[in-house]
């Protein structure tokens, strides 16, 4: 069937349009581990180091650990208390808070380098080896939220779903 | 090319609607919801999401009464004699510290005050499995506290059953707007919302101006007065003169005992970083006798805690009132695996096994990048988006055509999408397929590709 040929070189987006549909099934999601908050410093907003063991035969330690350090990092930046957000709150109260309709806080702003850097992350290191981060906030920054591909495609594997017909035909 | 095939998708397996490419028709039977319009709190909103309210704020409009009308009475009766008399500041005075008040009354209205999204099924899940070790098959109810160490202090958490989720430490479920509020304060009727973290420093400087003018026109009305009956009048027919001083007078003094009260014990707290929920449960006190339980949140220093408190960063609203509702919600996850597979896929199946995963996350995350502006449509309108795109400039981040609906033909604009808040495109690409929970890097991608008609909406989240 062309419709369904997944070459890039195809040119037919249709086809690859197509693939994706049916390649859920390749890519299917298999698990989700949630990274909790560490709340030992009080309320400010850090992840658990802790390495979840299902993310064992995945992924090296170490990078993970570097990413969630690094978000850690980000994210005190964010809450710090120095001299440039007492500024920053000190001037929002002078203008009755009116100065937020034009100005982005600082915690915006790291809020998108976070962004960045998980999508950076993401392509990198977490794409090729079937994980997904999932931003914070879009969790309410309770939980880092990693969602583990099962490689069904390459591997042959059923992984578990034997709904799944096409897999009979292999 | 077997055009056909496409129909024969199984609808459950995509969860709207046909794969077919989508008419304009289409798009606009299902119009994309906002999360607002399904927020699950008892919460109202107003301006599409961009103003929050509890569900009863029936005393808003008595305290903005009261103030406008007490106000409106000073500057009407008062002023004129005691700019002629003293002088005209006092008016200056008077409006700057109604400005002040009225700003911050409707600012701790508006703002949200810290609301914690409820957990995702798969979280709830992931914790009810972390509690339940013993792996019965029966639903138990899982514990109700969590242990943890803050700054070498044991602290409980709570689980909140209705939002599914361990509460994290100073937060607390307000049953009046049914939502767990970080840093809860109180809920206070007379502003209508709850106080909690990100509008408590409006709730306070609401509370200190309007001390500051209660206080002002108070004085000021005295001062009216007594000038009056001094020029050789009695005191009652210097009030007969002026009547209006009355009621004010009547207004001020009631409110000034609750309003300086509460300012002073909001004083309090700040210097001490604690708030009124905690302090009225006593939760840092130090009733164990041996047992030395402080404040495991203070700095130990009133002048680190008020600035802390008052003049910390401002975080950001967790709820995202104004995304769109990724349409696979609907799905409930467990099931995501266990979708029969389309009738058509049985004759691709080589083609299918060609594709690994890794490959199928890499153009995804590829095909991410290119959407600009993506506006999110229902479930499948934007998987011919998703090819389109993908066909058009995969290695370039040429922006994408507005959604399905609209077709490739369509110039690059960013212009469609502009009020979309943030996470639109994760919505976006949510909706091709819920397995694809990989789409799930394009919020971050939303928030560093955001077009510059975001802008405005970024200003106007900080106001909430």
């Amino acid at each position: 069937m062309q419709g369904l040929v997944p070459t890039a070189t195809d040119g037919n987006m249709a086809t690859e349009f197509h693939n994706l549909q049916e390649l859920r099934h390749s890519a299917s999601l298999a698990n989700k581990v949630f990274i909790q908050r560490d709340y030992s410093e009080g309320t400010t907003c850090k992840f658990q180091t802790k390495f979840p063991s299902e993310l064992e035969s995945r992924i090296e330690r170490t990078l993970f650990e570097d990413t969630v350090k690094t978000l850690n990092n980000y994210y005190a930046e964010a809450e710090k208390i120095g001299g440039q957000s007492y500024l920053e709150g000190c001037l929002a109260c002078a203008t009755a808070y009116l100065i937020f309709l034009c100005m982005e806080t600082r915690y915006e702003k790291v809020l998108k380098k976070i962004a960045k850097y998980i999508q950076e992350q993401n392509e990198k290191i977490y794409a090729p080896r079937g994980l997904l981060i999932t931003d914070p906030i879009e969790r309410g920054m309770r939980v880092i939220e990693i969602s583990i591909y099962e490689d069904r495609g390459s591997s042959g594997s059923s992984s578990g779903s034997s709904s799944v017909s096409g897999s009979t035909a292999r | 090319m077997k055009n056909c095939e496409y129909q024969q998708i199984d609808p459950r397996a995509l969860s709207v609607s046909p794969l077919s490419v989508q008419s304009h028709t289409e798009k606009k039977e299902q119009r994309p919801r906002r999360k607002w319009e399904v927020f699950p709190g008892k919460n109202r909103f107003f301006c599409d999401g961009r103003i929050i309210l509890a569900r009863q704020s029936g005393v808003l409009p008595l305290t903005l009464g009261l103030i406008v009308v007490t106000c409106g009475l000073f500057f009407a009766f008062d002023c004129p004699f005691l700019v002629e008399h003293l002088t005209i500041f006092i008016p200056v005075i008077g409006g700057v510290l109604f400005v002040f008040v009225v700003t911050s009354l409707l600012r701790t209205s508006f703002t949200d005050p810290g609301i914690l999204p409820r957990a995702t099924p798969d979280e709830a899940a992931d914790i009810e499995r972390q509690i339940d070790t013993s792996g019965s098959s029966t639903y138990r109810p899982p514990p109700r506290t969590k242990e943890i160490l803050i700054n070498q202090q044991v602290v409980k958490l709570k689980y909140c059953f209705t939002c599914k989720m361990f509460r994290p430490p100073r937060t607390s479920h307000c049953s009046l707007c049914d939502n767990c509020v970080e840093r809860f304060d109180h809920h206070c009727p007379w502003v209508g919302n709850c106080v909690g973290k990100r509008n408590y420093r409006f709730f306070y400087s609401f509370i200190i101006s309007l001390s500051f003018l209660t206080s002002f026109i108070f004085g000021c009305v005295i001062t009216h007065i007594t000038l009056r009956s001094q020029a050789g009048k009695s005191l009652v027919q210097a009030i007969q003169e002026s009547p209006a001083s009355i009621v004010e007078l009547v207004i001020c003094f009631f409110s000034i005992w609750s309003i300086l009260g509460l300012s002073g014990f909001h004083t309090y707290l700040v210097a001490s970083n604690l708030t009124t929920n905690e302090d009225i449960k006593g939760s840092w006190s130090s009733k164990r006798g041996a047992e030395e339980s402080g404040n495991p949140y203070s700095y130990n220093s009133i002048i680190t805690n008020c600035c802390v408190t008052l003049c910390g960063p401002m975080p950001p609203s967790l709820i995202d009132r104004r995304g769109f509702v990724p349409p696979d919600e609907a799905i409930p996850a467990a099931s995501v695996s266990e979708i029969e597979l389309p009738p058509f896929t049985t004759k691709n199946d080589a083609n299918m096994c060609t594709q690994s995963t890794k490959d199928v996350l890499e153009r995804m995350i590829r095909s991410s990048s290119d959407f600009n502006g993506l506006c999110p449509p229902g479930t499948p309108k934007t998987t011919p988006l998703v090819l389109d795109v993908s066909s058009a400039a995969a290695p370039t981040a040429e922006p994408s055509s507005p959604p399905a609906g609209c077709s490739r033909q369509h110039p690059h604009r960013h212009a469609p999408c502009p009020p979309f808040s943030r996470s639109n495109k994760s919505d976006s690409l949510h909706s091709i397929n819920p397995a694809f929970r990989l789409a799930s890097p394009s919020p971050s991608l939303s928030r560093t590709t955001l077009i510059l008609g975001d802008a405005p909406d970024i200003g106007f989240n900080q106001l909430h």
